[in-house]
Formats: C-alpha cells, structure tokens, sequence
C-alpha cells in the first residue's frame, strides 16, 4: 500500500511534467529537451532557498520562475536566432547541467531535516484532523504523512490544471494555441509568434521546473543527476493520456497527462516491485514511446492493405 | 489608400537562382476601389501581395497605407491594417480548433490580447448570426473544428475571419483557386458582397479571366516583375476576356520575338 500511495503521489508531481510537456510537444509541436535540465533547475533552486531556511512556498515559487526563464532562453535561441528547435533545447539542457551544480554548489543537496511544502502540508492534516496519526481507507493504514502529501500533491495539481484550462480559453492562450496550430494564420490575424513560441516554451518549462520542486521536496533531496530522461517520461504519460481520454477537448486532453502520468507512474511501481531491474527502466520507457508513436501508424497500413 | 513606389525585390540575390521578382514597381490605390491583379506564371503578382502583406521586406522602395509609412513594418503588425484570405484553404484557419475560437481569434485582428475569456457569449451570438447569414449550415456547429470541413467552407469562414474587423485593405490571393467550380462561385459572390457591403478596398490576385472582367472596378496586368497595363473605370468596365486573351497573346510574341532578335544578334555579332 505504501508503494501504491508513493507512485499515486510521485505520479501526480509529475504530472506537472507531463502538463509541461503537452504543450511543447503537443500544443507548439515542438521537441522540446529543455525539460530534462528544467525539472533539475526546479529542484536545485528550491533546495538552495529552502536549506537557506526561506518560506517554502517562496522557495517552490522560485523554482518555478527558474523554469520560466529557462525555457524562455530556448525560444531566444530558437526564434530570435534562428537555430533548429531540438537543438537549441539540446543546448540550453546542456548549459543547464553546469548551471545546475553552481546552484547547488555539489552534486546532491539532501532536504530530510528542513522544512519543505511536504512538512508543511502535514502539520495543516494534524491541525486539522489532530489525533489520527494513522487514516484508515477501505480497511488500509494509511500514515498522516502520506495522506496529507497525496491530498496536497492532488490539491495543486488540480488547481493548476484548472488554470491552465482557463489561460488557454482567454485571448491570449488561444492564440498561442493558434501559434502551434498554424503560424501563417495567426501571424496574419496580427501575432507575434516569436513572442508567442517564447511565451508557450518559458510556460511550459515553468511546470517542468515546478514538478522538479515538488519532486525534490517529496523525495528529501535534489541531484545533479534526477532530470535525465525526463522529456521521454513526460511524452510517455501524455501519450498514454491521450489513449485514455482522447485529444478533442482541451480539458480532456489535460485530465488525461495527469491519468496518464499516475497510471504510469503505478504501472512502474508494479513492474519493479515484480522484479524488474530498475537499470532497464529508462530503456522500457524509450522502447514504450517508439512503439507508442510507431504501432498507430502501422495499424493504419494494415487496414489500408486489408481494404 | 495604399501607394507602392518604386518597388524593388529581388529572391537568392548573388546566386545563380537570382529571381527579380519586383522591378521598380509602383501603383496608387484609391480608398474603397476593388483591383484585379492578372498575369502568367511568376509574373510576380503574389510576390506584390505578400510585399505589401509584409511576408518579407521589399529591396528598396516605400510602402504606405492608411496613411502610415509600413514599409519596414513587421508581418504581424501590419496586420492590424490588413486582412487576408490565402490561396490554400488550409493557411488561414486553425484546423484542430473550434470554428468559434478561430472566428474570437479573427474578432481581435491586430488588437491586444490579454486574459480576457476568448468564447465572449454576446461574441458567440454574433458568429452564430453571421455564420448563420453564409447559409452553410454551419451556425449550428461553432464548436467543431475548423479541420472537419470541406475547403470552401473553410475558405468562406477565412474570408469572414479576415474582413471581422474592416481591414484597411483585404488581400485575397488566387483564393478560389484551389476550390472546385461551385464552391468557388460561391466564394466569389460572398467576396463581393462582403466588399460591396463594407465599402473595402481590395487586391484580388486571380487567374480566371471571368472573374476579371466580372469583378472589381480595375485591372492590372503583371509580367516579369513590372507592372504591364492599368484598366480604369470606363476602360476596365468595357475590357471583355478575349481583349485579355488578346493582351497576353500580344505579350507572348513579344517575347518570342525578343528571343527571336537575341538569337539572330548572337549569329550575326557575337
């Protein structure tokens, strides 16, 4: 039980990943690598501010605007100097990297005895709810630790989706979503769809970076190392969404990353508690992906052949 | 009001592909006149559009309209004074989002775009009457993606997205092109009833003689980048198609024979 309710929750913190990348990859079709040195950026700024003893909302608050200006930087690269999409991400990720470790001054910052958002969270459950060190959900024990982190993790995530949700439904957010749809068209109704594409990239990379944070907060540490491979995480539970809930309505398409990101997360979980060598997972993950994006377009030339 | 004056544009300048696609070409036009631009293939009239769309910067030369000197002004922001309607169907619409979005979008052309809702009920009631006007049955499938329906219908919402706001210009390149016959006569006559409604001054790139002659109150001919001839008034009321025929039969031979007269100069001189 305490494995389901660690990856339920790890699932939901990533599924700001996944929100992050549904915009890039989905919303401005644009690979974007920036992800995998965001999500640490995230995480090491947060983890300097809260050993420094600052607020941890202030301290998660930081890390986010740490992704935006990250992800900012690569639609500079890409859009004000023309450089190829993949590869301005590729190397802002890889400045990133050294970025990252000036911000933490070393490798690994652990964060067990400080005051984190996780902390926070269960003090407010035992304010509330005082006495019931132990929850008890269809019969399952559950610690005050984890339910308040899982209520929490599900509180934000919610509230941000639902204001993703209503950003893309203003003039502003439906125009960049036009920017990924079709630039020709917008520019000619009068957008700048560089400043729209640095918008969309620093927005994306500000959720990446957030997930990063919370990550990092629930986990006790944040390292050098945690972002590796990350975008191909992300894409896994965005795609993984859209085989749930399908890519016609905005909200549904957003409900369905974060399922996707959960489900993922748990099935993960499962796998490794079977026995899977956790060395194989990142190659699982590339291989799901590639067969993801691969096997709908093969199923369509089998069908086109049989007709 | 919109004045070209010495419009010069030149494609891969210093390569072997060197395209002057636009040789000092200048051109006065009224507020409220509806201009017909003709010519061959690459004779440069989409290129005249796109400069003055803003597409890409001209060589040299000054582009003012409305006024305004917009010669190094930005595509999008000379979208504020500029509606356009392009040649593929599929350029001016958003195709996985809704008809509605697309149209909010059209509603706030060169405007400023903040936080406000997109989906404004008393906007939504206003596409929904407009859309209805069209007689497409479309009014009742606002919240359909644009990408689910057939090119003229999407050129027909592209044309209404483009003239939402009255442009200062509306630019519409070879826009029935692409669309079969009836859909395209259907388009037609909405442009011009759009047009006539508003009052629009217009640049109409098209390569149907028919709808020259039919349409508009002036015809300019374009070959190799220059401007060739300029039907006015009671001349361009009185031109029928075969006195077009008959102009572009006539820059044909001239043609042939300047190539004729090179070949004979190189054996006699060279």
């Amino acid at each position: 039980m305490t494995l389901l309710i660690g990856a339920l929750t790890i699932g939901l913190i990533l599924s700001m990943l996944a929100l992050g990348v549904y915009i890039t990859f989905r919303i401005f079709n644009f690979p974007d690598i920036t992800t995998d040195g965001s999500i640490t950026l995230g995480a090491a700024v947060t983890a300097v501010f809260l050993v420094n003893k600052v607020d941890p909302i202030v301290a998660t608050g930081a890390g986010f605007v740490a992704g935006l200006l990250a992800g900012a930087t690569t639609g500079i690269l890409h859009t004000k100097f023309k450089i190829n999409g993949l590869l301005s991400g590729i190397l802002v990720m890889t400045a990133l990297y050294s970025i990252n470790l000036h911000v933490m001054g070393r490798s690994n910052i652990p964060l067990l005895t400080t005051r984190t958002l996780m902390t926070d969270a269960e003090q407010l459950w035992i304010k509330i709810m005082p006495g019931k060190e132990m929850v008890r959900i269809y019969g399952w024990e559950i610690t005050a630790h984890d339910a308040s982190v899982v209520c929490g993790a599900l509180l934000l995530i919610l509230v941000a989706a639902l204001a993703l949700y209503c950003f893309f439904r203003t003039d502003l957010g439906t125009a960049m979503r036009a920017t990924g749809n079709n630039p020709q068209m917008i520019r000619a109704l009068g957008v700048n769809v560089e400043t729209m594409t640095i918008l969309g990239l620093a927005l994306a990379n500000g959720l990446v970076a957030l997930s990063g944070s919370l990550l990092a907060q629930y986990q006790g540490f944040a390292d050098v190392q945690m972002g590796i491979g990350m975008v191909v995480w992300g894409l896994a539970s965005v795609i993984i969404g859209e085989a749930l809930t399908g890519s016609r309505s905005l909200g549904l398409t957003l409900i369905g990353a974060i399922m996707g990101s959960v489900l993922f997360r748990i099935l993960v979980a499962i796998a490794l508690q079977q026995g899977l060598n956790p060395n194989n997972l990142k190659l699982i993950t590339a291989v799901f992906v590639f067969a993801a994006l691969v096997l709908p377009q093969m199923a369509r030339t089998l069908r086109f052949k049989k007709a | 009001m919109l004045e070209l004056s010495n419009i010069h544009k030149t494609f891969n300048t210093g390569t072997p592909n060197e395209v002057r696609s636009l040789i000092d070409v200048s051109l006065q036009i009224k507020s409220g006149s509806f201009v017909v631009v003709l010519g061959t293939n690459g004779s440069g009239k989409s290129t005249l559009l796109n400069a003055v769309a803003g597409s890409f910067l001209v060589d040299s030369g000054h582009i003012k309209l409305d006024r305004k000197e917009i010669t190094r002004w930005p595509e999008h922001k000379r979208a504020a004074l500029i509606g356009r309607v392009f040649q593929n169907p599929f350029s001016g619409s958003a195709p996985d989002m809704s008809i509605a979005e697309n149209l909010a979008m059209a509603a706030r052309r060169g405007r400023s775009r903040d936080f406000r809702w997109a989906l404004q009920p008393k906007l939504m009631r206003q596409f929904h009457d407009r859309i209805a006007s069209l007689k497409m049955g479309l009014e009742d499938r606002l919240d359909n993606a644009i990408g689910s329906l057939s090119g003229g219908q999407r050129q027909a919402l592209t044309l209404l997205m483009a003239t939402w706001l009255k442009p200062k210009l509306l630019l519409l390149d070879e826009h029935t092109a692409a669309l079969d016959p009836k859909s395209a006569d259907q388009v037609i006559r909405l442009t011009e009833e759009v047009i006539t409604k508003d009052r629009l001054t217009t640049l109409m790139v098209t390569h149907s003689m028919a709808q020259a002659v039919n349409f508009g109150d002036r015809i300019i001919m374009m070959h190799r980048g220059k401007i060739l001839y300029d039907f006015q008034d009671a001349q361009k009321r009185r031109l029928r198609v075969d006195d077009l025929l008959a102009r572009f039969e006539e820059v044909r031979r001239r043609e042939q024979l300047d190539e004729t007269a090179a070949v004979m100069l190189r054996a006699n001189y060279v």
